[in-house]
Formats: structure tokens, C-alpha cells, sequence
């Protein structure tokens, strides 16, 4: 199973893309445990990933397997058992703004409006900028996720597609260098989930942070990604299989769909799943 | 024409009411309406019901105390004396009646009977005060003390020394617990530390409170000529009724969620702008219930203590009235009672406002 992440790098060399400088998130022999009173359980072990500049990856697995796990030890909310995690060759010891999350759940604070929300990172990452500067920033990504007319509404007010494009919002403006991103439409209907699937690529086509997402839609998978990665089920789960996902960018839903390789793709991803 | 100009001028002073009428119409829809009169009717029913209750209540039991009597008297002092006793009690003078629980028209007039002694006594001060106006003008120009009224306090101005103290303790409690429980709500060290310390002295009794407050003020004010019972009892009240805002403040900021610590972890946000931004607003909720929980203990305990502390408030004037024994003091304990509640319901409420205004989650706290 090692081997195939192996492959997938070297291809990438013969397509020119890797570099060792070119590598922005280096996982390696990553290992987690949890003590528990019968004894460790091991949800990571052996865990080898490396992600490029501007590259994005999504990441599929069964439920439990651990990818969230993986995700919250990258943004350093985790604590790692063993092995390392490297962003630009330095290694994660706790969580900050260069990698950005979005979690789950849109995790805004209540008591705050949109905007309000936004600036609490942009004042936290750009402390000498001015204050109009800092609101700029902070509208210019509430005006890329849609919300011009709610700058000023409280995010209780908000509906669940609302809060999750601040949140989105919020994690862009403080311009990281990793976007962590967890299952962040798995919360909303299905038609919200395209909509929010769009203004995400839209924005990420734009800023090309490099971006791991975890997902457990296969469609969602390979419409946003340029390599999928199939985790096994736990314990001591690591990468199953990696996909390469070779359409252009910009890329159009109905481009994608209409792809002759799309549902050889789509076929690839629900064989590793079901096995 | 003429007719014609003064149709014109009906019908605009019936536009003019249009707006009013659909504004009334709907305001006071049929259902509407059905709803509200109903909502009313059983409150006024049930009322009526309690007030009905009561009075047979009290009539019954003012037989009881009326046949005992003439009983005693029977049987102690002969026919004669038990006729006296009856004709005296059938009189309504005041020297015989049974003193049992008193019906709502004597509590109605015993309320009647403390308004009038409110005015009467409010007059006094006042004449005092004219009285005494150019004295004490002199007094203070020589650098002295006014002389004031230290007559009677009237029931009114036992409601208001009630109130102050209460308010005083709230402020205490408030003062003492909300920072304590940020302090110990983000540390669990300190807050295994004072865990033993606060469940032990949660549930200790106002009159012990009082006492060992008591104890520490009295030495504290040797000396002094002021009147101590005031500070006694607003600490005392403070002390009873701080710990369901400490414990309160505690959980809100312990348990802030975890959603929001971790957006506060991956923006770096400093260890200031984590409290004042994230923790101190997401547990404002919680440290409002503890206050208003606080409020409710505070005026619920004051009673009890300002009757030991004797401080001139509701308090001393139920215990007072029990002491005196007079023939309307039972109706004016009542009266106290109700007093009581009404304001207790009434601060309750000022507490749900402000708690709804603080709250981000506006379905929270009821």
C-alpha cells in the first residue's frame, strides 16, 4: 500500500511538479494513540502523505477511520504519537493561523456579527495594518462568499449555508498557507453543499492555498480535487490508495460530469470504499 | 353642492379612522381575543377560588378558637362567664376576638390600616423636618451633626431598607462571585482547589452565615457609634447567596465550547483576547442564570436575617408583629407576605430582562 503513495510522488517528478521545496505538508510515519483503560488503540500508524504547493487534496474514509484525527493533528489541536508533521519543512508544535480550518461546524461566535467574526482573525494575523485596512480585508471575503448585505447580522441570525461561508470567509482572510478543511458541507442539504462546493473553488482557484479537505462524498471528492486519498479503516489506518485527477482548472460541474474519465474515477473511489 | 361637500367631509373623517380600525382589527383578532379573555378568566377564576378557599378557611378555623374559648370559659369560670365571653366575641371588640389566620377583608384593611400609618408617619417627618429646619442649619454651620427623625418606620419604609439591603448583598455576592468564577473556571487546578471550599459552605443555613458575620463585624465595629445592623445583614445576605453565581460562572467558563476554543487555538488569539473575546461572552448566559438565581436566594434569606440582625426591614417587621401580638398583627404578617412574594416575583423578572438581553441564544434562560 506504501508503495502506491511512492508511485504517486514519482509521477509527479516525471510531471515535473515535485520538488522537495515544492512539498508544503509533509506527514511522515505519523502515529496516533489512545490510551485507553484496555489498553492503547492505535488510530494512525505508519501514516505517510506529502502535499504539494497549491495542490488540493481531498481525503475520503470510512467513518472512525481517523481522518478528522489526522486533520486536527495538522492543525496542531492533536497531539502526535509518533512520526511528524512538517509545513514548509518546519515542524507543527501547536495550532496557528498559517493553516487555516474550517471545521464542521461553522463554529462562529454567536455574539458576533459576519463581520465581526472575519476580523477576529484578520485583527489576530495583520496586527499592523489599520483598522480600515483590516475591515477591508474582512469584507472583501464576506463580498467572495456572497454576503454583501450581511456584514452587520449577528450570526445567530444566519442560516447554516450563511454561517459556513463566513466560515470559509473567515479562513481565507487570514491568507494561510495550509486550509485545513473537515467535512465542512457534510451539515447542509445538498443544494446549499453545490453552491458553497462552488464559491469555495472559486475562491481557491483565485488564491491557491494549498488545501486538504476531508469529504465523505465521493462527487465532492474528485470535483474539487486534483488527487483524492483513500484512507483504509481503522485501527492503525494509513493511506489505502492515492487517485490523480487529471481535469483542468477552472473546472465547471457540468464540465466534470460530463468527463469521459469521471465516472472511471468515481468507479475507482467506490471500489476502495466498498472493499 | 353643499350636500355633496359635506358628504365629502364624512367621508374623510372616516378615512381617517380606517387605519385605527384595521390596525384594531387586527390587533384583536376573534381567536385572539377568545385566547386572551380565557388566559385572563382562569387567572381571575383561580383568584376568586384561592380568595374563596381562604376565607372559609379562616372562618372555620375562627370558630374553632371561638368554641374552645367559650368552652374555657364554661368549663373554668361557670355559665355565666362563658355567656359574657360569647356576647363579647359576638361584639367584635377587640379585647376577646380569636386569634387565628385572619380572612382577606381584615388583611385588606390591615393593608389599608399600614398605607394610612405610612402617610401619618411621613407627615410627622416632615413637620419634623420644618421643626427642626433652622436648628439643624445651625448645627451644621457649627461643624455638627443634623439631628434627624428617629421615630417609627412605617411599612413602606421597611420595604424600601429590605430592598436597599438586598440590592447591597446582590452587589456583594456579584462582586465577590463573577470574578472568583472566572479565575477559577479557567484554571482546574485552582478550581479542584476550591471545590471542598465551596461545597462546603454552600449549604450552610443563613442563620449561620449571619452569626459568623456577626461575629467577625461586631468586633470589627467597636467603637463606632453607627448602627451595624445594615452592614450585618446586606454581608450576611451576600454571603448566603453568592454561591449559585460562583458555581454558575465557574461552569460557563469551564465549559465554553469546545467549537470556540478551538477557533480562538488555531487564530493565536492572546490569552486576553481569548477571555474578554471568546469565554467571558459565550458564558455571559450562564453567569446571568447564576445571578438571577442569586437575586431569588438573596431576597428569600434577607427576611430571616434581617430578623436577627433586627435591621428595620421586612424582616423585623413580620417578627415584630408576631412579638407584638396585637389584634391585627396576624392581617399585617399576611400583608407582609404578599409584599414579599409580589417583590420577589418582580425582581425575579428584572433579572429575566437583563438575562435575555445578554443572551446571544434568545430562546435560552426561561
Amino acid at each position: 500500500m506504501n508503495s502506491t503513495t511512492v508511485e504517486t510522488n514519482k509521477m509527479h517528478t516525471e510531471n515535473g511538479i515535485f520538488y522537495p521545496s515544492n512539498v508544503m505538508l509533509d506527514l511522515k510515519d505519523l502515529k496516533k494513540v489512545y490510551p485507553t483503560p484496555k489498553g492503547d488503540y492505535v488510530v494512525l500508524e505508519d501514516l505517510n502523505l506529502q502535499i504539494m504547493k497549491e495542490e488540493f487534496v481531498t481525503i475520503i474514509g470510512h467513518s472512525g477511520c481517523g481522518k478528522t484525527t489526522m486533520l486536527s493533528m495538522i492543525a496542531g489541536l492533536n497531539p502526535i504519537s509518533g512520526g511528524n508533521i512538517a509545513v514548509m519543512g518546519n515542524p507543527v508544535k501547536g495550532p496557528g493561523p498559517d493553516r487555516g480550518v474550517i471545521f464542521q461546524s461553522p463554529s462562529l461566535m454567536p455574539w458576533m456579527s459576519a463581520l465581526e467574526n472575519v476580523l477576529l482573525g484578520v485583527n489576530q494575523v495583520f496586527p499592523h495594518a489599520t483598522k480600515a485596512q483590516r475591515k477591508d480585508i474582512a469584507m472583501y471575503y464576506l463580498h467572495k462568499v456572497g454576503l454583501d448585505g450581511s456584514f452587520n447580522k449577528k450570526a445567530t441570525e444566519l442560516s447554516q449555508g450563511m454561517q459556513q461561508r463566513v466560515g470559509i470567509a473567515r479562513a481565507f482572510a487570514i491568507k494561510p498557507k495550509v486550509l485545513l478543511l473537515d467535512e465542512p458541507f457534510g451539515m447542509l442539504d445538498s443544494l446549499t453543499r453545490g453552491e458553497l462546493q462552488d464559491i469555495l473553488i472559486e475562491i481557491w482557484n483565485k488564491e491557491k492555498i494549498t488545501a486538504v479537505m476531508i469529504t465523505h462524498d465521493v462527487d465532492e471528492a474528485i470535483f474539487l480535487a486534483d488527487r483524492v486519498v483513500m484512507m483504509t479503516s481503522g485501527p492503525k489506518a494509513k493511506i489505502g490508495d492515492v487517485l490523480n485527477i487529471d481535469f483542468e482548472r477552472p473546472r465547471t460541474r457540468k464540465s466534470v460530469l460530463q468527463h469521459q474519465d469521471y465516472y472511471k474515477y468515481r468507479k475507482h473511489l467506490i471500489d476502495f470504499l466498498e472493499h | 353642492m353643499e350636500q355633496e361637500i359635506i358628504l365629502q367631509k364624512e367621508s374623510d373623517k372616516l378615512s381617517f379612522l380606517k387605519p385605527i380600525a384595521s390596525f384594531l382589527k387586527s390587533k384583536f383578532e376573534k381567536a385572539k381575543v377568545l385566547k386572551s379573555l380565557k388566559k385572563t378568566g382562569i387567572t381571575l377564576v383561580s383568584i376568586l377560588l384561592f380568595l374563596g378557599l381562604w376565607h372559609l378557611g379562616s372562618k372555620a378555623l375562627y370558630n374553632k378558637e371561638a368554641a374552645y374559648k367559650i368552652e374555657k370559659a364554661l368549663n373554668e369560670q361557670g355559665q355565666e362567664a362563658a355567656d359574657a365571653e360569647k356576647a363579647c366575641i359576638a361584639s367584635g371588640d377587640s379585647s376577646c376576638q380569636p386569634n387565628t389566620l385572619p380572612s382577606p377583608t381584615q388583611v385588606w384593611a390591615s393593608f389599608q390600616s399600614l398605607i394610612a400609618d405610612h402617610k401619618l408617619i411621613n407627615a410627622k417627618k416632615e413637620a419634623f423636618a420644618t421643626k427642626m429646619a433652622a436648628t439643624n442649619a445651625k448645627l451644621v454651620a457649627q461643624g455638627k451633626d443634623a439631628i434627624v427623625y428617629t421615630g417609627r418606620a412605617s411599612f413602606v419604609d421597611t420595604i424600601l431598607t429590605s430592598i436597599k439591603t438586598v440590592f447591597a448583598g446582590f452587589l456583594l455576592a456579584l462582586l465577590i462571585a463573577v470574578p472568583i468564577g472566572i479565575i477559577i473556571g479557567l484554571s482546574p487546578s485552582l478550581r479542584s482547589a476550591f471545590n471542598w471550599f465551596i461545597q462546603i459552605f454552600k449549604p450552610v443555613s443563613p442563620v449561620v452565615w449571619y452569626l459568623l458575620v456577626f461575629m467577625i463585624v461586631k468586633t470589627l465595629y467597636i467603637g463606632a457609634s453607627s448602627d451595624n445592623a445594615f452592614v450585618i445583614s446586606f454581608i450576611s445576605v451576600g454571603l448566603c447567596a453568592m454561591w449559585a453565581t460562583l458555581v454558575n460562572t465557574a461552569m460557563g467558563v469551564s465549559s465554553v465550547d469546545k467549537d470556540y476554543i478551538n477557533v480562538a487555538k488555531v487564530l493565536k488569539l492572546g490569552t486576553f483576547q481569548k477571555v474578554f473575546k471568546v469565554i467571558l461572552p459565550s458564558s455571559l448566559p450562564l453567569i446571568f442564570t447564576g445571578l438571577r438565581i442569586t437575586l431569588s436566594v438573596a431576597w428569600m434569606v434577607l427576611i430571616a436575617i434581617e430578623l436577627l440582625a433586627q435591621s428595620p426591614g421586612l424582616g423585623l417587621f413580620v417578627w415584630e408583629e408576631f412579638q407584638n401580638g396585637a389584634n391585627d398583627s396576624n392581617s399585617k404578617i399576611i400583608v407582609a407576605m404578599f409584599v414579599i412574594g409580589i417583590i420577589g416575583f418582580l425582581l425575579d423578572r428584572l433579572m429575566l430582562m437583563v438575562q435575555q438581553m445578554v443572551s446571544f441564544n434568545k430562546n435560552e434562560g426561561i
